[in-house]
């Protein structure tokens, strides 16, 4: 197949102005800000089906269509760019920043002009020193060939791109939170209503994407909605899809394919199986840690939003981490609430207490301390976080947990009855 | 606090954003960049300077985790435990290191050479085991990959 999101990684000076616009690059904006006006391109993206790639799958015309069609002077609109990539077993943002940030860029300046934006804010986690890095130098390369900045391409548009860093906060991911920090505070998410186009960042109106969603604007753009309805599964799973392979497969990696690929696609012939041939295979989590688990008999399903949420679990931000019959699935989890644990931002009890609630419960059942009321205990603190917290991070404790619990229960069981594990190791090894 | 060039950096950092406050997080990286750490003094600074409660400033350099209260040492490694890189090895990878430097995750060692931290998640999933040391990420690790790379540091 084509590959559209990732067509220029791996080439040769991918990162400069000269290579992208030598493939095409900067087209679609050309062609937007000369001849489409902002509610044309958001009608376009509307029309193309793109859904958010951050986790949650909101149609993204639908989400530029909330913004105030008239900018009150003193309420800017701003366009924030989520590259806070930080959901376990997800690292498709950061291709895409370090090998093609003009791609990136572009995509930003197309949703800031749909938006009525004058300042892009891309948002980019602290780990990822050398992709800023990457960002910057082409940003200034974007400005300094009239992309960004000043009337932008001679069009009357003024937009500036900021690149702002994070500091190490997975909750910073969460939109909300994410315009806390921004704003100078720790990143603790916010109640909705009001959404972020009503009053986002400095009460203004706002829109946040994801890095891979807005990638996809140029291409949507340039070609046209009806083309990209033709890529995936139309009408509501369309386009291409980064997918993020981790964990016992032979060849681990980013790998682009029209939304719906199957996954036994992805594993055993993109991915090149498992890694070990004399293992079977055992779980996949599909969507990054925050969703529920595939049990291997389950794995007859395609990659796309709908067809995973019909299986009970997510797309997620499609990262799926494989896991073979040697792991102890009890150990799994216990590292799964442990990551929740210490990103929660510890404003909501149920999910401060809850996430560490888990964690110490499965981290005594994997020591062989655990006592019979023990599975019941985790399924009860983990319906008490769900729905009781500003944001989804205790939920994204609860689901997996709940999952793992559910669908492993004869092992969580075998810890507590036999004091050992049925694995025979401490955790999956390669 | 750092000299004319450091403030003016300050200044051009603030300029970029509606309200002085949200050069925070910026700012703060600023400092550590150029002390290799925020200690009390460097936050009372920035409070001043952004118009910020010392507080706000203390409570924002505790809630994120890449800020350094105490220095770190010159090579600061950052091995990530998180699910993909568990699978992949990574505590066997914590135990090698564990045993190598003779230190704890958490400590620096007596000559201020390493210092070793457990972390989540780095987006690097895909070429686990892995890493960060100093700025940069260490990817697809052995611990045969390890060894040489400790050794070969200046």
């Amino acid at each position: 197949m084509e590959r559209i999101l990732t067509r220029n990684v791996g080439k040769e000076g991918s990162r400069t102005l000269a290579v992208y616009e030598a493939g095409g690059g900067y087209q679609a904006l050309r062609k937007a800000l000369s001849s489409m006006t902002p509610d044309a391109v958001t009608e376009e993206v509307k029309k193309s089906g793109l859904r958010g790639r951050g986790g949650a799958g909101f149609p993204t015309g639908l989400k530029w269509s909330f913004m105030p069609k008239e900018v009150d002077p003193k309420r800017p609109h701003y366009f924030l760019i989520n590259a806070d990539e930080s959901e376990p077993g997800t690292f498709k943002d950061r291709l895409l920043m370090e090998e093609d940030p003009h791609l990136v860029l572009e995509g930003s300046l197309l949703g800031g002009y749909a938006i009525r934006a004058s300042v892009v804010y891309i948002y980019i986690r602290g780990e990822f020193v050398r992709g800023a890095e990457i960002l910057e130098r082409a940003i200034a390369e974007a400005y300094a060939k009239g992309y960004a900045g000043r009337n932008i391409l001679g069009s009357g548009w003024s937009c500036e791109v900021v690149v702002h860093r994070g500091a190490g906060a997975y909750i910073c991911g969460e939109e909300t939170a994410l315009m806390s920090s921004l704003e100078g505070n720790r990143g603790y998410p916010r109640l909705k209503p009001p959404f972020p186009a009503a009053s986002g960042v400095w009460g203004c109106p706002t829109t946040i994407n994801n890095v891979e969603t807005v990638a996809n604007a140029p291409f949507i753009l340039e070609r046209g909605a009806d083309w990209y309805l033709t890529v995936g599964k139309a009408p509501k799973n369309t386009g291409p899809k980064l997918y993020c392979l981790s964990g016992h497969v032979k060849r681990p990696g980013v790998y682009e394919a029209p939304m719906g690929l199957p996954l036994h696609e992805l594993i055993y012939e993109l991915g090149g199986g498992m890694l070990r041939d004399d293992r079977a295979l055992k779980a996949v989590i599909p969507g990054g840690s925050s969703v529920p688990v595939l049990r291997a008999d389950e794995c007859e399903v395609d990659l796309d939003f709908d067809s995973l949420a019909a299986k009970g679990t997510m797309l997620g931000s499609a990262g799926l981490m494989v896991m073979d019959e040697s792991v102890c699935m009890v150990a799994a989890m216990a590292r799964i609430a442990h990551f929740y644990h210490h990103e929660s931002c510890g404003q909501c009890t149920p999910c401060r207490e809850g996430c560490g609630w888990l964690e110490r419960v499965l981290a005594r059942i994997e020591d062989g301390r655990g006592v019979p009321q023990d599975l019941d205990l985790l399924l009860s603190v983990s319906n008490n976080i769900i729905g009781n917290t500003i944001c989804a991070l205790g939920d994204a404790a609860a689901m997996p947990a709940i999952s793992f619990v559910t669908k492993f229960r004869d092992e969580f069981q075998y810890h507590i009855d036999h004091k050992s594990c049925p694995t025979g190791t401490l955790a999956g090894r390669a | 606090m750092l000299g004319p060039e450091f403030e003016k950096k300050i200044d051009a950092i603030v300029a970029k954003y509606p309200q002085p406050k949200a050069a925070l997080l910026p700012v703060l990286w600023e400092v550590q960049k150029a002390q290799g750490h925020i200690d009390f003094a460097s936050e009372q600074w920035v409070a001043k300077r952004l118009d910020v409660a010392p507080s706000h400033v203390h409570g924002c350099v505790t809630f994120y985790t890449m800020y350094k209260q105490k220095p770190s040492g010159t090579y600061h490694i950052q091995v990530c435990t998180t699910l993909s890189c568990m699978l992949r090895g990574s505590d066997e990878l914590m135990k090698h290191l564990e045993a190598k430097l003779r230190i704890r995750p958490g400590q620096t060692t007596p000559d201020g050479r390493f210092s070793l931290a457990r972390v989540e998640c780095l987006g690097s999933c895909g070429t686990a085991p892995m890493f960060q040391l100093n700025d940069d990420f260490q990817e697809d690790l052995t611990l045969e990959k390890v060894d040489r790379l400790l050794e070969s540091l200046p």
